[in-house]
């Protein structure tokens, strides 16, 4: 590949849906890189838009990390609304 | 975390069908297991479009062509989802297509078989992608994310393959005399090659235990072969032609097709590199890449030149 960088590719499925990431592929730049998404994602009307970014310029979490970043999540139920006790006569809430 | 704890981690994931995602701890040898299988499953891809290429130009109507042309397109794609899944473990993607090229990786060795007639694409779409999605579906739940990932996007669109395939056929031994044996032949040719894309028996496959056990293999070779005859008698008895072998009865108290034994001379003998087009497969990859050299590195001063411009 003459060392092509590496793409990672995000597809919009439709209008008014988020970029969601579907895979990697390499090119020589970007213009290409969308080209060839074009070709290797979207053979089946999978997307009507797409996003290319140089898989070096992503920063990731690291997975040994995972416990303090998202554990403290866990223990806060009164974040979401069926933690709270309402009579059954209350409507619309 | 020293390494008995990384494994005992890694082996919780896997009984608890958590998936394993690239930058996670893994072992090596999962690691290179994995490397192996998926390169060798792309490289079947990319090798898997030459027996049929030759047909395109030779296809009998233009909805044919259009099919024809179509399976050879995803067969790229699916070839490169997979290469990238590959990429993933950290092994890059010049080093694996110089595997290919110098024989170091296998692919499925269906494809050192020649394509003599037009009834050979209706028999791979059936009988070769039939086998291929039976061994593929497993793999949509296989525990490396990359890997499953790519083989859910792979399955959804080689549905269609088979489908193209068996119409070929349908279409042929509804035909002539002649379309009928030509239909015929071609599943006497291709019926015993089919069974041994499912690799060795059980008894002589050595990792299938620890590739169950790390869940990138879902069912054993033995299963999965067992499970393409049974749905494949059916499907010859519809199109009224007869699969070769004497063998092939009911076994009522089984619930399963007997057959008969595979010829593993010939399997190991393709597999070694003498099968008819071994030599022919791997020298259209080396010229395709050789040739390709200029493209490729035009290419690259093309973007190195509009970089320098940008900056300056």
């Amino acid at each position: 590949m003459n060392n092509w960088p590496l793409w990672e590719i995000f597809v919009r499925s439709k209008a008014g849906l988020n970029h969601k990431h579907v895979g990697s592929l390499h090119a020589s730049d970007a213009e290409m890189a969308i080209q060839n998404a074009r070709d290797v994602y979207t053979r089946r009307n999978e997307g009507v838009s797409i996003w290319v970014v140089e898989s070096k310029h992503i920063t990731a979490s690291d997975p040994d990390d995972s416990d303090p970043l998202y554990e403290p999540a866990k223990d806060k139920v009164y974040r979401h609304p069926t933690f709270y006790d309402l009579p059954d006569e209350v409507k619309h809430m | 975390m020293d390494e008995k704890h990384l494994e005992d981690h890694f082996n919780e994931k896997i009984d608890q069908d958590v998936r394993i995602e690239p930058k996670d701890w893994m072992p090596d040898h999962y690691r290179k297991t994995l490397i192996r299988q998926i390169s060798q499953h792309a490289h079947s891809e990319i090798v898997g479009m030459l027996p049929e290429a030759n047909w395109i130009s030779r296809a009998p109507t233009l909805r044919r062509k259009a099919a024809a042309l179509a399976k050879v397109q995803d067969e790229a794609g699916h070839g490169l989802y997979l290469y990238s899944a590959c990429e993933t473990l950290g092994v890059d993607r010049d080093t694996l297509l110089d595997q290919l090229h110098t024989g170091k990786a296998k692919y499925s060795s269906i494809f050192n078989y020649p394509t003599l007639t037009w009834a050979d694409m209706g028999a791979i779409g059936w009988l070769v992608d039939g086998a291929a999605i039976m061994n593929q579906v497993p793999l949509c739940r296989a525990s490396y994310g990359p890997y499953a990932r790519a083989m859910i996007r792979v399955c959804k669109e080689e549905s269609f393959h088979q489908r193209q395939g068996f119409e070929i056929m349908l279409t042929l031994c509804k035909g002539s005399d002649e379309q009928q044996k030509m239909a015929q032949d071609a599943l006497n040719r291709w019926w015993w090659p089919a069974l041994m894309m499912f690799g060795p028996t059980d008894a002589d496959s050595p990792h299938t235990e620890q590739s169950m056990r790390w869940g990138i293999k879902r069912f054993t070779n033995d299963e999965l072969r067992q499970k393409f005859v049974d749905v494949s008698k059916p499907q010859a008895d519809l199109l009224g032609i007869k699969i070769p072998d004497p063998d092939l009865k009911w076994n009522e108290a089984r619930g399963h097709y007997d057959f008969g034994e595979i010829n593993w001379d010939e399997f190991y003998n393709v597999i070694k590199g003498n099968g008819p087009c071994n030599k022919q497969r791997i020298d259209a990859r080396t010229k395709a890449w050789e040739e390709g050299a200029w493209v490729r590195e035009a290419a690259s001063a093309y973007a190195e030149k509009k970089t320098k411009q940008q900056a300056a």
